[in-house]
């Protein structure tokens, strides 16, 4: 379970205040989402859960499974069982995919339960079958040259491959057309189970189509302002969130006013 | 006589191949230099007047050319106290029963693989300053190929010798051209006939095992025309207390039509100052690569070049650097395009930490009837730490008015993102920099025959340890 008590975060750059008392609880087993206008704190939220070295607390605490992540690196908060998909993820020439890929899953596992090459590999083929990913993509260097949708499908097809416990999906079905959007809904709810939760921040509703939230959130000036089920991202859509803001009477100037 | 006290193993354990034999060299000249212990060197190996007379001139021009007035400080290094001539084993061994227990417990040591010796054409590996091995393959004197150390192929076949013998590396290039050509003893001469593809890599494995010891190899590579050759050459050196010189000078000859690439692979000890010239020519539509990766030493100065004479002749150099703890790597080439449609293409990258310098220095030469000529120089630099430097120092030179030199530099520290990216999937920071940094070097990695990549990374995997708290 995830609980973020009264978080305050700052940006390191700027000493800007962006994340401002925000609290919010994931149960194992339950998909959340996280929706809200430009510029909110939204994926400053799912940045700073991860460790990013970007953002630094305030105040507050995260809590992961009675750990307090506040100051653990990014690293130790992956062995818990944290993954990140990543909005803009990061391209890093001369590391090919498959290798990445197979350190990584090592990386969270204890010596006595590495995976082997062969084991691997057929999990890997299985996976990239699944979520219908050219062979290439194996040998080639990690997201370099990889279009839009092809990150986002390697986001997927590392958290699958990792198995995490909990997953933050920042921002994944941006820049997907429908058929990757299908691929990548496809991905999450195959790890849906009573042992794995998710975290997905959005700004449509579409990708709800395919995978069905337990919780809504929405998110306005560093706070969850009201939280709902999969309905109240529908409301949004269709009357947008200065209605909303205006409905629940909240101070807070957005971006775009 | 040098017998190393085992005590000296212990003195710094942080460097990976620091051990050595207790090593007895058979006949020595003894400390420093003179034209009468040029003689005696050449006397003791029986070569023909005229080499002598090569020798004794340019140890005339040794004594007048000035130490380098760039890059690192050379002051430390004592001419004087090199010993300039020894000789480990009385012969060459023509096959592997007959090479010393020791020295096969040397390789077992560096961990040769012993698919290597079974798979690549044949092994020379030099140890002090003559090679005491040397395993041609049988299909390889089939072909016509010539592989054995310089001073066999000098009273084997001193007519191909003396035609190219210092025709490339002359000793006006610079002092340790000339002092190498004055004592050199050992390297490896090889050439490969008319229309002949070496198809697996040909490879020689030298190291310095005594302190003070002077290493003057002289290698020859001769590529005859429609032929083809890859020479590969790796370097580790154990841990000793004094200051070594290593001054080899390599010759290439690639002939009309004709490829050569010549790998190197160096892990000098981190007391070796490394001063060698490697120069090589490419004919008419030849192909000559320096693959050059240099992980160790005090000091390196080199800079391979390549003299494009013939229309659409190509020359690359693919290299790497890595310096840490104060090493100062100082590494470069030149491109002389003399003829027409010439291309050059270069790749340099480097890594520095803990106080290391690296430095790209580099020449590039259009002349005048290179028309239509292109070069392509590229220099990455990754800097570790604060402590460390590079700079990239290049000079291009340009005499015609139709050719194109481009040239890119780009000197960077380990990214924050890349690190948090890789981090984010439970890789620690140190896992993460060592990720990078491999792929940082995998263009130059993956042109590697794979014992020798797989080397390469291991080396770079030990360099890397101590380099994130």
């Amino acid at each position: 379970m995830l609980k973020i008590k009264n978080l305050h975060v700052k940006i390191n750059e700027n000493d800007k205040e962006v994340i401002k008392g925000l609290n919010l609880t994931i149960p194992d087993g339950e998909v959340h989402v996280i929706m809200g206008p430009n510029g909110t704190g939204k994926s400053t939220l799912s940045q700073t859960i991860m460790g990013s070295p970007k953002y630094r607390i305030t105040n507050g605490d995260i809590i992961f499974n009675h750990t307090k992540l506040n100051d653990l690196a990014t690293d130790e908060r992956a062995r818990l069982g944290l993954f990140i998909g990543m909005q803009y993820p990061t391209e890093i020439s001369g590391v090919k995919n498959v290798d990445f890929i197979h350190a990584a899953m090592n990386a969270i596992k204890p010596d006595n339960q590495k995976v082997s090459v062969l084991e691997f590999m057929q999990r890997l083929d299985t996976v990239m079958d699944f979520l219908d990913i050219t062979e290439d993509y194996t040998n080639r260097y990690l997201n370099e040259g990889f279009s839009g949708g092809e990150k986002k499908r390697n986001e997927i097809l590392q958290m699958m491959m990792i198995q995490p416990k909990l997953a933050i999906l920042d921002e994944i079905d941006s820049g997907l057309d429908i058929d990757a959007l299908k691929v990548v809904s496809k991905g999450i709810n195959e790890m849906r189970d009573n042992n794995f939760s998710s975290l997905i921040i959005t700004h449509y509703d579409r990708i709800l189509k395919y995978v069905r939230p337990d919780v809504v959130h929405v998110m306005m000036d560093g706070r969850v302002v009201t939280s709902g089920d999969y309905h109240l991202a529908e409301q949004l859509e269709a009357g947008g969130y200065a209605n909303l803001r205006d409905l629940l009477g909240i101070d807070a100037k957005l971006v775009d006013d | 006589m040098i017998i190393i006290d085992d005590s000296i193993k212990n003195l710094n354990d942080n460097y990976q191949y620091g051990f050595k034999d207790n090593f007895n060299p058979l006949y020595s000249t003894g400390d420093g230099l003179n034209e009468d212990i040029i003689r005696e060197i050449s006397a003791h190996k029986n070569e023909p007047e005229w080499m002598l007379k090569i020798r004794l001139k340019a140890f005339k021009i040794y004594k007048k050319l000035p130490m380098p007035d760039f890059g690192p400080d050379l002051s430390d290094l004592d001419l004087n106290k090199i010993r300039y001539f020894q000789r480990a084993s009385d012969h060459v061994s023509r096959n592997w029963d007959d090479v010393p227990d020791q020295i096969k417990n040397t390789f077992e040591k560096i961990g040769v693989p012993e698919a290597e010796r079974k798979y690549l054409a044949g092994a020379e590996a030099q140890y002090e300053s003559e090679a005491v091995y040397a395993n041609i393959k049988k299909e390889f004197k089939e072909m016509g190929i010539i592989f054995s150390d310089t001073d066999t192929a000098l009273r084997e076949h001193p007519d191909l010798v003396k035609k190219h013998f210092g025709k490339l590396v002359t000793p006006q290039m610079n002092k340790f051209a000339a002092l190498n050509t004055a004592v050199w003893s050992g390297g490896v001469f090889l050439y490969v006939p008319k229309g002949v593809h070496a198809k697996i890599p040909i490879q020689a494995f030298f190291r310095i095992n005594a302190g003070r010891t002077g290493q003057f190899e002289r290698t020859l590579i001769i590529v005859d025309e429609d032929a083809s050759v890859n020479y590969v050459e790796g370097c580790t050196a154990p841990n000793y207390s004094e200051d070594s010189l290593h001054a080899a000078n390599v010759e290439v000859f690639v002939k009309k039509n004709a490829f050569c690439r010549y790998t190197t692979i160096q892990n000098w000890s981190d007391n070796v100052y490394s001063l060698e010239t490697k120069r090589a020519s490419a004919d008419e539509n030849g192909t000559m690569e320096w693959v050059d990766g240099n992980l160790g030493s005090k000091v390196t100065m080199k800079y391979p070049s390549i003299d494009l004479n013939g229309p659409h002749a190509t020359g690359t150099m693919l290299s790497i650097a890595f310096a840490s703890n104060n090493i100062y790597q100082d590494t470069g080439c030149i491109m002389r395009h003399h003829a027409p449609h010439t291309s050059s293409n270069v790749v340099s990258k480097s890594i520095c930490k803990s106080g290391g310098i690296c430095n790209y220095r580099g020449t590039i030469r259009m002349n005048k009837e290179a028309h239509y000529s292109k070069s392509h120089i590229e220099c990455d630099t990754i800097i570790m730490d604060d402590d460390s430097a590079s700079d990239t120092i290049p000079h291009n030179e340009i005499n015609n008015g139709d050719s194109e030199v481009e040239h890119e530099a780009k000197v960077s520290k380990i990214s924050e993102t890349d690190l948090y990216y890789l981090m984010s999937r439970g890789l620690s920071e140190s896992e993460a920099t060592k990720m990078i940094i491999m792929g940082f070097i995998e263009p130059f990695s993956n042109q590697l025959p794979m014992e020798y990549a797989v080397e390469l990374n291991k080396l770079i995997d030990y360099q890397m340890e101590d380099s994130v708290g």
